[in-house]
């Protein structure tokens, strides 16, 4: 092992400030040891960020925190029993542990087994976005881009930017052998716009980011990029006309509007909904549940993105696992817990907001992989419809299957052609029965910049999603001109 | 070690100890910040604890111990300022993060809007708001009430097939605020809830609802049967749907739903949003935002009130006030960053409203279905299609079909659209079936006209 390996900056970062030992450790993983407990575990972590905003044409505030904890589970079958100290001492990780063991009839702690350290190919460079740029490049750099984007066009209004940028140590060990580490850099660049123009006014976003550092923000034109689009995107809206309402053919544009995807079947293959049978996909595995253009991806491997792990929040190493291959189910995305109750192996998707909430199976880089459709032809297959390229964001209902979303950049589509922009509408439908009427494919496969969020009971974590052009036959869209 | 119910406990003991610990550490904080050079500085400190079981198909599922621990310091060096927080209490933290927000102010811009408020608003007395009251529960009890209510949902209907289970949670929180000003006070709450989401299923697929109690104390919460028969009853509610044709429809909101809709008019007159031009409802004051006879009244002081507050998130005192008065924007949502940066004093509304009621002329549920004879009767909505720049509301929704003034079926997929300022000025017949439960109390709404895409 060299000296870098995370496992031993882990162990530096977390347990040394607070004089916790090998024999520690082992000696609160005991305490986690009974008849009827299957796994103990205890997450420490490490968690730094820091964000600077610039409004009205200067940076008014900017914030730094620092976060330091650890999470103690106990799983008993089905049950689970948490706490969690913000104090990584031994006196505050024995009463969390207590606590979390609570759930257990047998009394008595026990020894554990020995420690296996984990190794995994890591898919980020150990870098610290915080410390990658001076204060004030980041400050001159927000102020750059505030008069970059008002240059751009005087119906510029208003200008926020924000960088924010954060860096998490992770140790895992748990009562059967796990012991690993991963560090975790996480950045992330907006530009929000409102341009005005005959007493109208629209907004225009542009976002990106990855698990780097600044320096694609310092040493290339990004952050100018995000501007454009940011401003590109608002000035289009000024023009907007009434969205349509009713069922008709949607195309999709590459990209970002892989939003659909993981609403319409991400979350429903998550492990939890299938192993209690709450989701619309549960016991569909070798089932069709797509059309049969469709292979769905779920990879937390790829370089440096947003949503990819080295390991997991449990860890397990991050994985590329395919869950619908040609339309067929073939896959759930699973955490440790559910994996064992559903006697299968865990797909390295067991995810936690933080040290003080309960992991569970969540997505990585979520993508549908290319087709083999010219775009331009997809478009032209459509006589009427709407083209939409880009999203506000999205929700499922795991249990009906039901998923909207929300377009913030879409297009009318008449006779083949691409009309006006339209005004932002909700589009709603079934995650099954919208993945069976997926009928043209591109062949310009893309993953989103770097801003996606998924939130799931309470927790947020950071993921990726993408996919190629596609249209789908029929969907609702909600717009106002019936 | 003690069992992690008496852990709890002991925690529950002495509150006035916990407070006057957190004031402590809010004060050397504020010294520290003064001996790094800060003009001024302002400090909040939690500690919150809880516990949460949740209990599903009868049998435990998990044991949630909550504690929640840390500081937030802003720091002011003249007109610049900068944030800092932690969960780490400890003298080298204080100092690490003091300086953090203290490096921070070096590098941001002055702003002639940044500061604390005047010290003549700090809140000078404290209403007494009954907000404290704390729940000897151990997790057998909570597990047993949670059983309870699930017991009862999944017996309630045979269409009843599969649950996500109920869950009773409790949750103490002391918070402190304070300023270089001297104002340095304590707030303390309980929260305690019982909550239960259940599965209905037929034919034609999978449908959950759910239902909760939420209150200060124990004692105000519904008991667990009848919470869980509420939301097996509406989950079974929610099947037999049938297809709509799309058109021009009146819409009615079931209280929640209305409630979030307040709440968009809200951040639409709050001072972020109206500062960074980001509202359908810039310079409103004075003008109509609701239709005639609507008034948004905020009560801070309500005792036991789920957004009760002394003082807001800035320490200036809270005071009962209307937003809208007989459908008249009669005053914005300010604190005093966002007051300053309208040239308008802070309405005390740092952290958004306390309280927050709808007061209208009201009637029976089943005399608005009359009124709205054909439309849907909205029960759920989906997704974050809500632009408030512009005002544009389209967003997917669920819930029952009316016609003739009679429920006739469930509906569901369908998207409802319309601009929020034609709602709002749309706005028909108000329920009495007001929701208690949140911070904006309001019953049905029935919005004269939408788009219902189907």
């Amino acid at each position: 092992m060299t000296s870098n390996d995370p496992v031993d900056a882990a162990r530096q970062a977390l347990l040394d400030p607070g004089d916790i030992g090998d024999a520690d450790v082992s000696d609160l993983l005991g305490r986690l040891t009974a008849r009827d407990i299957d796994t103990g575990e205890l997450f420490f972590q490490l968690a730094r960020h820091e964000s600077w905003t610039l409004e009205d044409g200067t940076v008014k505030g900017g914030t730094f925190g620092v976060d330091r904890g650890v999470g103690v589970r106990a799983i008993s079958g089905e049950k689970t029993g948490f706490a969690y100290a913000d104090d990584i001492a031994l006196p505050a990780l024995a009463e969390a542990a207590s606590a979390a063991r609570s759930i257990a009839r047998s009394g008595q702690g026990g020894t554990a087994g020995p420690l296996v350290r984990g190794a995994a190919p890591a898919r980020y460079a150990d870098v610290d976005p915080l410390a990658a740029a001076s204060e004030d490049a980041k400050v001159a750099l927000l102020g750059r881009i505030d008069a970059f984007a008002r240059r751009l066009d005087p119906c510029v209004k208003e200008v926020t930017v924000r960088i924010a940028l954060n860096h998490e140590t992770n140790l895992v060990v748990a009562t059967d052998g796990t012991l690993s580490a991963d560090v975790r850099p996480l950045a992330r660049f907006d530009v929000s716009v409102i341009a005005e123009r005959n007493g109208r006014r629209e907004r225009g976003f542009s976002g990106g980011g990855g698990r780097t550092d600044t320096a694609w923000l310092f040493a290339t034109d990004a952050a100018e990029e995000h501007a454009r689009e940011a401003v590109r995107a608002a000035l289009l809206n000024l023009d907007a006309v009434d969205a349509p309402a009713g069922t008709m053919p949607v195309v999709l544009g590459p990209g970002w509007p892989g939003v659909l995807l993981h609403e319409a079947v991400g979350h429903g293959l998550e492990g939890d909904f299938n192993r209690k049978g709450t989701s619309a996909f549960a016991g569909r595995v070798g089932e069709q549940v797509a059309s049969k253009l469709c292979t769905v991806i779920d990879d937390a491997t790829l370089a440096n993105r947003r949503g990819s792990l080295t390991v997991d929040d449990e860890g397990t190493p991050g994985q590329r696992t395919t869950l619908i291959e040609d339309g067929i189910l073939v896959n759930y995305m699973q955490d440790k817990h559910n994996a064992r109750l559903m006697g299968v192996a865990s797909t390295g998707n067991g995810r936690r907001e933080s040290y003080s909430h309960l992991p569970m199976p969540r997505m990585t880089n979520t993508f549908l992989l290319a087709g083999r459709s010219d775009p331009e032809e997809i478009i032209a297959s459509v006589d009427r419809g709407v083209y939409a390229v880009s999203f506000g964001g999205g929700q499922v209902d795991i249990i009906s299957g039901r998923f909207v979303f929300s377009a913030t950049e879409a297009y009318l589509i008449e006779g083949g052609k691409l009309g006006p922009p339209i005004r932002g509408a909700t589009l709603i439908g079934n995650g099954p029965e919208a993945m069976h009427r997926i009928s043209m494919l591109g062949n310009d496969l893309a993953l989103d910049r770097g801003v996606g969020v998924c939130g799931k009971d309470g927790q947020s974590v950071p993921v990726g999603v993408g996919q190629p052009s596609l249209k789908i036959d029929e969907i609702i869209v909600g717009g106002t001109s019936a | 070690m003690s069992a992690p119910s008496t852990t709890t406990n002991e925690r529950l003991a002495d509150p006035d100890a916990q407070a006057t610990a957190l004031k402590v550490l809010v004060e050397r904080i504020l010294d520290e910040a003064r001996r790094q050079g800060a003009t001024a500085a302002e400090v909040g400190a939690g500690d919150d604890t809880g516990l949460a079981v949740t209990v599903r198909k009868g049998e435990i599922e998990t044991v949630e111990f909550h504690n929640d621990r840390g500081f937030g310091i802003t720091v002011y060096a003249g007109a610049r300022k900068g944030h800092a927080s932690t969960s780490d209490a400890s003298p080298e933290a204080i100092r690490d993060t003091v300086r953090a927000a203290t490096n921070i102010a070096k590098f941001t811009e002055e702003d002639p809007c940044n500061g604390l408020a005047d010290a003549a608003l700090m809140a000078a007395t404290l209403p007494e708001l009954d907000l404290y009251h704390p729940w000897q529960l151990d997790v057998a009890e909570a597990a047993r009430r949670a059983q309870e209510a699930e017991a009862e949902a999944l017996a309630y209907d045979p269409r009843i097939v599969n649950t996500e289970g109920a869950q009773v949670a409790t949750q103490r929180a002391c918070h402190v605020y304070g300023n270089s000003h001297g104002f340095v006070e304590a707030t303390w709450a309980t929260r305690h809830s019982t909550s239960c989401t259940v599965i209905a299923g037929d034919d034609d697929g999978m449908q959950h609802d759910h239902w909760y109690t939420v209150g200060r104390a124990a004692a105000d919460l519904e008991e667990p049967p009848a919470v869980g028969r509420e939301a097996a009853r509406r989950a079974v509610a929610r099947l037999g749907r049938r297809a709509i044709a799309t058109g021009s429809y009146p819409v009615l909101f079931a209280p929640p739903m209305a409630a979030g809709l307040i709440g968009h008019l809200l951040s639409a007159i709050s001072g972020t949003a109206l500062y960074r031009k980001e509202s359908y409802l810039l310079d409103c004051l004075g003008s109509p935002v609701m239709a005639a006879g609507m008034t948004l009244a905020e009560d801070p002081h309500r005792r036991k009130g789920l957004g009760s507050a002394a003082f807001d998130g800035d320490g200036v005192a809270t005071r009962a006030k209307a937003f809208v008065e007989d459908g008249v924007a009669a005053s914005y949502v300010l604190g005093t960053y966002s007051g300053r940066r309208l040239g308008l004093p802070t309405t005390g509304n740092a952290g958004g409203v306390f309280n927050l009621d709808l007061v209208a002329a009201t009637q029976p549920l089943a005399a608005l279905l009359r009124e709205m004879d054909t439309g849907v009767f909205v029960t759920r909505l989906m997704g974050q299609g809500v632009n408030l720049v512009t005002g544009d509301y389209s967003r997917g929704a669920a819930g029952v079909w009316v016609a003739g003034g009679e429920p006739q079926h469930a509906v569901d997929e369908i998207t409802i659209a319309a601009n929020l300022d034609a709602m709002f000025k749309g706005i028909r017949g108000c329920g009495d079936d007001v929701d208690l439960r949140g911070n904006i109390r309001t019953g049905s709404l029935l919005v004269e006209e939408m788009t219902v895409a189907a």
